[in-house]
């Protein structure tokens, strides 16, 4: 279904610009960081790309085949978890996405075993660790064997430990074949994971640079003023 | 004072004694309010899910219609049910006024919208949590509400059981289109206005006594559930 292609998108709430005249060509491939200051838009203009919200003008268009929600997916900085097991909510994402029943058990638990959650499946998942939840959102999203993953934040609210460890799912997500989107708030993982980095100011698509020569020599002023702040404080 | 205690002394022996009069009534009483709670949570329950996760024309409208209508006077219920159900009435020819089929109807008109409005409100709640996740899932309304309704099953027991309660202790719906008839529509409550007023006190206290208990019971129940699920499920 890729490339997501688009076109002058605008999203605006009550009269407030918050996504201004985006125009950008997502291909399969780089993994794309998203990144800019709080307010910036990061996490609006990853709900358009994924259709959770609708752009106010311009369009957003999967230009390549096979199209679907089940081809796409989602991981949110606070995870929200079903009240049932483990299990039952990797197999209630694998449902929705069409899977026949015996399948879906048999890709539920070889995706847990896939993320270290195996020992705790057949726990419910309110009961787990932050950290455990968001392996588990990980996992869950994973398992529909989506063509593109958005990661909004995945570790804002986690340890150092949690975060190396989705850090890692996601690495192995990736190697799977899987696109990723992700935003972040840390430099740091963006150095880590990204290979691409889009860089938002104000709504607007200020930049888009590859990782290495974005926090070397940044294209534009913005972003360089964005580096040096957070940089003060990492 | 030793009216009291006397009458209390007959109360106990009745209870124990299980005295087929008092246990009639009991039984007649559970049968008719434990019927209205299942149709109205039949009902009631898929209905405010359904309010919950749609936008529709007229949807705060319906909620404060819902909402006031928790506060129906069962009198009024018992009155309009009277009519509709009374010979002349648009439904005369079902030939069910003065028979439990429509202290039933009653009941459930009565306690309809306390489970609709408050499913409704838990509902929602739980649906700005779930919203995205469920939709970034693929899931539909139908599915959604289904998810909800499943997910937010401990409080809903609770919003159940106040509607049991609500039916079971009500008696000026039930004593119009019942008529209080001796064996066949005498419930708790209508027996307990006609035994104080002929000054039978022991039957009327009998009863008052299992009436409270009932109550106590279903309420130590509600917490006991809510509680547990709260330790098991998160």
């Amino acid at each position: 279904m890729l490339p997501l292609v688009l076109d002058q998108v605008t999203f605006a709430v009550n009269g407030k610009t918050i996504i201004d005249r985006v125009s950008i060509e997502i291909g399969a491939g780089p993994r794309t960081i998203i990144l800019g200051s709080n307010g910036a838009g990061k996490s609006v203009l990853m709900r358009l790309c994924h259709g959770l919200l609708e752009p106010t003008s311009g369009s957003i268009v999967w230009r390549g085949a096979g199209n679907g929600r089940q081809r796409q997916a989602m991981v949110f900085q606070r995870p929200v978890m079903l009240r049932r097991s483990a299990l039952a909510n990797v197999v209630y994402g694998l449902r929705l996405a069409g899977i026949s029943p015996r399948e879906r058990e048999l890709r539920a638990g070889d995706v847990l075993e896939a993320v270290g959650l195996a020992s705790v499946a057949g726990r419910p998942a309110r009961t787990l660790s932050g950290g455990e939840q968001q392996k588990l959102a990980m996992a869950r999203a994973w398992a529909r064997g989506p063509e593109v993953l958005f990661l909004d934040e995945p570790t804002a609210n986690l340890d150092p430990g949690a975060t190396r460890e989705v850090e890692t799912i996601i690495g192995q997500i990736r190697a799977s074949g899987t696109k990723i989107v992700m935003t972040t708030h840390n430099l740091g993982q963006a150095k880590r994971l990204g290979d691409e980095i889009l860089f938002l100011s104000g709504g607007r698509l200020v930049e888009r640079t590859p990782v290495d020569q974005f926090f070397t020599k940044p294209a534009s002023a913005e972003a360089d003023a964005f580096i040096r702040g957070e940089l003060l404080w990492t | 004072m030793r009216e009291i205690t006397q009458a209390l002394g007959a109360a106990g022996t009745m209870i124990f004694s299980f005295d087929p009069k008092l246990s009639e009534i009991v039984l007649l009483s559970l049968r008719v309010s434990l019927t209205a709670v299942a149709i109205a949570s039949i009902i009631g329950l898929p209905l405010g899910a359904a309010i919950a996760v749609n936008r529709f024309m007229g949807r705060r409208a319906l909620i404060v219609v819902l909402n006031a209508l928790m506060g129906l006077p069962p009198v009024v219920v018992g009155l309009v049910v009277y009519l509709l159900l009374s010979r002349a009435g648009p439904l005369g020819d079902l030939g069910i006024l003065f028979t439990p089929a429509a202290m039933v109807v009653a009941q459930t008109i009565l306690i309809l919208p306390i489970v609709a409005a408050l499913s409704r409100q838990v509902i929602e709640d739980a649906w700005q949590e779930y919203r995205e996740q469920l939709r970034s899932l693929g899931a539909g309304p139908l599915t959604s509400a289904i998810t909800l309704l499943w997910d937010t099953r401990f409080p809903l027991v609770t919003i159940v059981l106040a509607g049991f309660g609500r039916a079971a202790a009500e008696v000026g719906a039930v004593i119009i289109v019942g008529g209080n008839i001796d064996g066949v529509t005498r419930v708790m409550t209508t027996a307990i206005a006609l035994e104080t007023s002929k000054g039978d006190l022991p039957l009327a206290l009998g009863l008052g006594v299992i009436l409270l208990s009932l109550v106590l019971a279903l309420n130590a129940a509600a917490y006991w559930v809510k509680e547990a699920a709260q330790r098991r499920y998160g």
